[in-house]
């Protein structure tokens, strides 16, 4: 992994008023990307609208396709042709996207997509909030493989966890969502936008041994395969089909465990180093609130309601939700009498909490189904009720 | 904390008095200051509506709850936006376009013909910036100084000497009132 | 035609295949490595720089041409092979991306792609093969099936109307439109270098049957019959007027040059626009007209 410093003229330093739809695209500029494929949708069109204006003045492509199906597909071929690629969505857009999502998790794309949420199922709430995607960005696309997924709880870290983002795909070679909301995006708030040489890009990681020996399949030390440009001479193959470490199809169960397999580990391996927490009070805490996005500010909230009732709190916000945190849940689950988790659907990473509490503590949904956020006193009743 | 809300009627700039205000609180007056606004079809109504939350520390709960300050430049705005006004809050309308109701418990009202105002120095769409001036003047929450730094940027540049103008006048004719009051 | 015919007893194919993947997948009689063939042969006429030539395919028979070709080639997803195209050209102006998939990829699944690239002269090759079925998952009807023609899923013969492919392009707005038969070999070459010189959306149909499926169920004779049946029921009528060119079940096939003329591609028109409107402000992308040879 080589990093280098961002390139200045996508960097728009200084203290800005902006939405989180608008830092999105600040963020994707400032990361280096330079290809934005995209469709209008309902929250998230003002980034697609704010990287339409600007990346003329960097040098770049912004283009408007005839659909999601279409958008996300160009950023494959915009990152073979040696692009960094960015698009922009929200529920039905992403339902739309699915099948090249797989695509670009097969073909080991590094992209970035960012999911404006709203509420859902189908048309739902075009304009009001949700986080009911969360679930989706980790299973949405067919067969198995994974993903990073971060959760930005405001502009500011709009513009952060996009050029986060983009490390990660660059970093582990995988399309990395940027699962933000309704709230998030369309909230004006002060982003600080570093100067260029403050800010710390992953280069891809570029092949550069002999030309006839490149396989895009063939892992390096590090579990990750090298990335050529298209145009370079290395007349390489790749495909959406089980394959080897040429890119050669190979249609039989040894390969597709090869495959498979890699897919899946070099991010589930790799999960300490990319999962990020921001984590309060936890120590002699009673109960933590786990909460993500703008839930998260919500909850904070309800968490200092419930510190003034003298119950001991702790906050765990996950910056990163998938990889999920199993191992940090795992380890405080024996130690806490609840875990309380507020989100924006009908109740899903609390399953992932579920899961690795593994019946060592009581976990709590707060679920809320979309189109506002909580009532922090809502929260608070759950935390009250926990600890009872 | 203090909850506020900007209100009117589309084409009015009402969401610009938000992000000027928000704008000038975070950036110049080293305040949090959350700045949103409603969206869509159920947006497009006759009232228009951008809400800011502003704080010493994060903003958390992004919302406004039940404003402390309600600007109203339309009589659909206020009529749907005073009933949620808090009992001790301050309510800025114009003069011309809102007649209120009977002043609700503590409730104490400013009023400035800010439409008039903007049409005799020359364009009547700068009839924000005088609210806003008055605005500034009344509520003290924000500095004249952090708007009009706030100001480029979010009015056109060949209107910004014009929109500053406004927002003296408004300014000025807000202090005036407090000067009477006393 | 005979002519033709010993045309493609030569083979162009040296270096040009991923020769440890043949054989390949398609039946014999098959059109489509006839057409393969003939891609070579234009690359090769023309000298082009391999390195610079990209094959993205979707999915399908035809979807397969990407597997095999010794060039930077994708096999991507079904109906996406053109905005895939798409990206990677506007990601690297310098190369030439030719899409090379069958009919139900482009004007099934992928239409809505075909007419929006068409219509934004994305400079871009696309050759799609007609077999009138989609071949790789059994035969079933497709857009392209002539009415009556008896397919999987048109078991008492079709009663859709089809998509005549040139009428399609040419309404979206492609810059240079052929279609021949399999069988016209050279001719077939001579398009798809006229297709790779052209700047802008070039599109190349090559009718060929599927003589496993298509021409099994409706009964029309072996692979070479069927190529040969096409060819003689083709009439070449150069500038035809693209409204005039559906095809019938067996019946007559209009061929030829159909369209070709100069507009502005994708990326000309970017730059030409933003730079009238931004001046100095605007980073030119890629390659400008002046630049261009």
């Amino acid at each position: 992994m080589r990093t280098v410093k961002a390139d200045p003229k996508g960097v728009l330093t200084g203290s800005h008023y902006l939405d989180g739809d608008y830092a999105l695209a600040e963020g994707a500029l400032a990361a280096g990307c330079r290809f934005f494929g995209g469709y209008p949708i309902t929250p998230s069109t003002e980034t697609a609208e704010r990287f339409s204006e600007r990346i003329p003045h960097v040098g770049g492509v912004f283009i408007q396709m005839e659909d999601e199906l279409a958008s996300i597909i160009s950023l494959i071929g915009a990152v073979w042709g040696g692009k960094k690629a960015m698009t922009v969505t929200s529920g039905p857009g992403f339902s739309l996207m699915m099948e090249n999502i797989g695509l670009a998790a097969m073909m080991e794309i590094p992209l970035v997509i960012a999911n404006v949420q709203r509420g859902g199922p189908s048309t739902g709430l075009p304009t009001l909030v949700g986080q009911q995607d969360m679930m989706q960005a980790r299973w949405g696309s067919h067969g198995d493989y994974a993903i990073i997924a971060l959760c930005p709880d405001s502009p500011q870290e709009c513009f952060d966890l996009t050029i986060k983002a983009f490390n990660l795909s660059e970093t582990y070679r995988c399309p990395v969502f940027v699962m933000a909301d309704e709230c998030v995006g369309h909230m004006h708030e002060k982003v600080v936008i570093p100067p260029a040489d403050q800010l710390d890009i992953v280069e891809r990681k570029w092949y550069s041994g002999p030309k006839d020996k490149y396989m895009p399949y063939k892992n390096d030390a590090d579990g990750i395969p090298f990335l050529v440009k298209a145009g370079d001479g290395y007349r390489f193959h790749t495909t959406g089909l089980t394959h080897d470490e040429r890119g050669y199809p190979v249609i039989n169960a040894e390969a597709q465990d090869i495959c498979v397999r890699h897919l899946c580990d070099k991010i589930n391996n790799n999960a300490d180093k990319i999962i990020e927490l921001e984590e309060e009070d936890i120590d002699g805490a009673d109960v933590v609130v786990i909460s993500y996005g703008i839930t998260s500010r919500v909850a904070f909230r309800a968490v200092q309601l419930a510190r003034k009732e003298g119950i001991k709190v702790g906050r765990l916000r996950l910056i990163t939700a998938w990889p999920f945190c199993e191992k940090r849940i795992a380890e405080l689950a024996p130690k806490i009498k609840a875990f309380v988790v507020p989100e924006i659907n009908y109740g899903q990473m609390v399953r992932e909490v579920e899961r690795s509490s593994a019946g060592q503590t009581k976990v709590v949904s707060v679920p809320h189904c979309g189109g506002w956020v909580h009532n922090p006193l809502d929260i608070l009743a759950a935390i009250k009720e926990s600890v009872k | 904390m203090t909850e506020i809300r900007f209100s009117g009627f589309g084409g009015q700039g009402i969401i610009r008095c938000g992000l000027i205000a928000g704008k000038a609180l975070s950036l110049y007056d080293d305040k949090h200051a959350t700045m949103t606004q409603s969206f869509g079809p159920e947006a497009r109504g006759s009232a228009c509506s951008s809400q800011l939350v502003v704080n010493d520390d994060k903003v958390l709960y992004p919302y406004i709850t039940k404003p402390e300050i309600l600007v109203s430049m339309s009589q659909d705005a206020y009529d749907q936006y005073e009933p949620n006004l808090r009992d001790d809050g301050l309510l800025l309308i114009d003069t011309d376009l809102v007649k209120p109701k009977p002043a609700r418990a503590k409730i104490k009202t400013y009023a400035i013909p800010s439409t008039r105002f903007a049409e005799e120095l020359g364009n009547r769409i700068t009839a924000n910036l005088v609210m806003m001036g008055f605005f500034t003047a009344v509520t003290k929450i924000v500095s004249e100084d952090a708007i009009k730094k706030a100001l480029p940027g979010l009015v056109p540049d060949r209107f910004l000497g014009l929109n500053i103008k406004a927002f003296d006048k408004g300014y000025e004719y807000g202090l005036k009132l407090l000067d009477e009051e006393k | 035609m005979t002519q033709e015919k010993q045309d493609t007893a030569v083979n162009p194919l040296e270096g040009f295949l991923r020769m440890e993947r043949i054989p390949h997948i398609w039946c014999p009689g098959c059109g489509i490595g006839t057409v393969v063939t003939s891609f070579a042969e234009a690359l090769k006429k023309e000298q082009l720089d391999l390195d610079k030539v990209a094959v993205v395919s979707g999915i399908g028979c035809t979807g397969r041409v990407a597997g095999y070709v010794k060039l930077d080639s994708f096999h991507t997803t079904h109906g996406r092979a053109i905005p895939f195209a798409t990206g990677l050209k506007l990601a690297n102006p310098e190369m030439k991306v030719v899409v090379f998939s069958g009919d139900g990829d482009i004007s099934g699944i992928g239409g809505n792609h075909f007419i929006h690239a068409a219509r934004r002269n994305m400079d871009i090759t696309v050759i799609c093969v007609n077999n009138f079925n989609y071949a790789m998952t059994g035969g079933q009807v497709a857009p392209t099936t002539p009415m009556e023609a008896n397919t999987s899923t048109s078991p008492y013969g079709n009663f859709e109307y089809s998509f005549s492919l040139p009428t399609l392009a040419e309404a979206a707005g492609a810059t240079y439109i052929a279609r021949w038969t399999a069988l016209h070999f050279r001719r077939v070459t001579k398009s798809i270098r006229e297709a790779l010189n052209h700047k802008g959306f070039s599109f190349v149909e090559v009718i060929t049957p599927c003589v496993t499926l298509y021409a099994r169920r409706n009964r029309l004779g072996d692979g070479l019959n069927l190529l040969r049946y096409y060819y003689d029921k083709s009439e070449i009528v150069h500038n035809a007027d693209t409204r005039t060119l559906d095809i019938t079940y067996q019946g007559k096939l209009v061929v030829g040059k159909f369209v070709q003329k100069e507009k502005p591609t994708f990326l000309d028109a970017m730059n030409t626009h933003l730079g009238n409107v931004l001046g100095d402000d605007y980073q030119l992308y890629g390659r400008l007209n002046d630049d261009r040879d």
